[in-house]
């Protein structure tokens, strides 16, 4: 009887421990989900100043950047970073995807165990160290042999090196995620497709990519956004010069570069200042288009093939 | 599972799903049968059964799976790879169709033979193998396509079809596996959209699709309600005419209902096997008598 009535007072103060528990969780969660928020308000708060005397198609479509007149046209530097971006995954993709079909379906246990560390690794270096290797090694080989192929003459800060400096950043990241999704896919369904007689490329063709391809997008989807913001690497190789790039073998000049170039030193000119918040404002927006786009195509691909 | 009153009930259920197999005599006479049947099949004489395992053994590292496992399965029955959890017998029968070789930490050594032709060591192709064989796991695993694509899918391995041809095909083996009625509305549908039963049907209906002669079952009723489960055994009753049959269960009720041949495996080792009525009937072993008692798991 003791035990029964000491049992009914404790559940009172198990069920406070757990409501007080459940409720500063809850707000751990709200600064995950404010943070942001908060961030984007304080970036459209700062760049109001701009929107007095521009409008937001105007600096989007123009391509005049002349600070000191109060010209503010962003396209440039959204055409370089779009350029170096989806270059960058082009060449990060295929590569990420296959050595990640290579290390899941083909290699030995083993390869995939001594990979992890080599992916680690790459994963965890510092990005001015990419940029210096960009500046020391991809720089002189785009202008002294990649670009003579083409034909074109270039001192090797371009856009091209920008995006092959960014694809091996990202590769690690990429890699990843997507020899983890694999990872995930039931090795009963590649045995069924085998016993009806499908070769391995044709399972991994057939069947492993169309149950990965939601997966695979969203890989490549988180990869774009962290392209499009990386900054010092590609700012260390990618020329920096204001105009709408025509070819990867000009120079670009990408948005997060633009921030960390200027900021900080243009203080003075209040119209300035609000136009980089402008600028970061754009690079969240774009960010968050990319993430939305992905998982629109995940819903879309789920309705039809779940 | 069941502990008690096994024999008497156990026996009715089999008797029931098949009275061929009664006694000594009968068993006989189902040997000379098999042999006289491979005697009209040019390619394989003198080999009395569809497949043959020898000094099969079977590690990863250095802990034994299957040792020294022989094994001859009978053409055109139910054999039953009968045991409790984790004694190898799903592993037996995926290195019948060399689907050990996904697990690259499998050590195989050993021989099996399909119609008295080596295929584990084979230079063979190894597609070609395994399409001698249609392969139902554990739970279904529809392919991440339509229910149409997944019975269309072993037939398009093969080469560019006419699409009326693909057609009566696909309907052809839905019916087959008894799904057709079911399903004939809505063939463009994901097939992951069907219930796990029909899901069950139709993995089947895809293995018999590549047309094989061997149907290789792992426990293929265990994550299905008993409706579906029933439906499953019927149909192997019905097939068993024109294909061999081999099926891993660790429920012995089920191994009494439909098995004609039973292999009996324990921790890595086939203890006993014999024709199903003699296996339930006069068990030889202490360890098989105790299984059948409900005092081994």
């Amino acid at each position: 009887m003791i035990s029964l009535f000491s049992i009914q007072r404790m559940i009172p103060g198990r069920v406070k421990a757990d409501r007080f528990n459940r409720t500063w969780m809850f707000a751990w969660l709200l600064v995950i989900v404010v943070l942001p928020l908060a961030i984007a308000f304080g970036l459209i708060w700062k760049s109001s100043l701009l929107f007095e005397d521009h409008s937001l198609i105007e600096m989007i479509v123009s391509s005049e950047w002349k600070t000191l007149s109060g010209k503010f046209g962003f396209l440039p530097f959204i055409i370089s970073s779009l350029w170096v971006t989806f270059l960058a995954l082009i060449f990060a993709g295929p590569v990420c995807l296959f050595s990640a079909i290579y290390l899941t379906f083909y290699a030995k246990a083993i390869v995939l165990k001594m990979m992890q560390p080599v992916i680690d690794i790459l994963a965890g270096i510092p990005s001015v160290i990419y940029g210096v290797w960009g500046v020391v090694a991809i720089v002189p080989i785009v202008s002294k042999y990649v670009a003579p192929v083409f034909g074109v003459q270039t001192s090797g800060y371009t856009i091209l090196t920008g995006a092959v400096v960014l694809a091996v950043m990202i590769i690690p990241f990429i890699l990843n995620i997507i020899i983890e999704i694999l990872n995930t896919i039931p090795k009963e369904l590649s045995e069924a497709s085998l016993s009806l007689g499908a070769g391995k490329w044709y399972t991994v063709k057939q069947v492993v990519l169309r149950k990965a391809f939601p997966g695979v997008v969203s890989a490549m989807g988180l990869g774009l956004s962290r392209a499009f913001g990386e900054t010092i690497a590609v700012l260390m190789v990618v020329g920096n010069v204001v105009h709408i790039p025509k070819g990867i073998f000009q120079p670009g000049y990408p948005l997060p570069a633009l921030i960390a170039n200027n900021y900080g030193e243009m203080m003075s000119i209040p119209q300035y200042d609000s136009a980089l918040m402008f600028s970061a404002l754009l690079l969240l927006t774009i960010v968050l288009v990319f993430n939305l786009v992905s998982r629109f195509m995940i819903i879309r691909y789920e309705e039809k093939f779940r | 599972m069941e502990t008690t009153h096994f024999s008497s009930s156990l026996l009715e259920d089999k008797n029931e799903a098949d009275a061929s197999i009664q006694n000594k005599e009968t068993t006989y006479f189902y040997r000379k049968k098999v042999d006289g049947a491979n005697q009209e099949t040019e390619r394989n004489k003198g080999e009395a059964s569809k497949i043959e395992v020898r000094g099969l053994n079977l590690k990863i590292k250095n802990k034994v799976i299957l040792n020294d496992i022989n094994v001859k399965i009978p053409r055109n029955k139910i054999t039953i790879i009968l045991g409790p959890s984790g004694c190898g017998k799903t592993t037996l029968m995926k290195s019948m169709n060399r689907l050990t070789e996904l697990y690259p930490e499998m050590n195989v050594k050993g021989e099996i033979f399909i119609d008295g032709e080596e295929i584990l060591n084979s230079r063979r192709d190894v597609t070609e193998i395994r399409k001698q064989m249609g392969l139902l796991s554990q739970r279904p695993y529809p392919l991440p396509m339509s229910i149409y694509k997944n019975v269309a899918y072993g037939l398009k391995i093969s080469g560019r079809l006419k699409k009326r041809f693909l057609d009566k095909r696909v309907e052809h083996y839905l019916r087959q596996a008894s799904l057709w009625n079911e399903v004939k509305d809505r063939l463009r549908d994901p097939a992951s959209g069907l219930s796990i039963g029909q899901q069950q049907r139709l993995c089947l209906a895809r293995g018999l699709a590549v047309d094989p002669d061997i149907i290789l079952a792992d426990e293929p009723t265990s994550a299905l309600d008993p409706i579906s489960s029933q439906e499953i055994e019927k149909k192997f009753v019905e097939l068993k005419n024109n294909y061999t049959i081999v099926m891993v269960t660790h429920i012995l009720r089920q191994a009494a209902r439909i098995a004609d041949y039973v292999v009996f495996m324990y921790l890595g080792e086939v203890i006993e096997q014999g024709p199903a009525n003699e296996f339930f009937n006069n068990p030889k072993t202490e360890i098989t008598k105790a299984y059948l008692k409900g005092s081994i798991n």
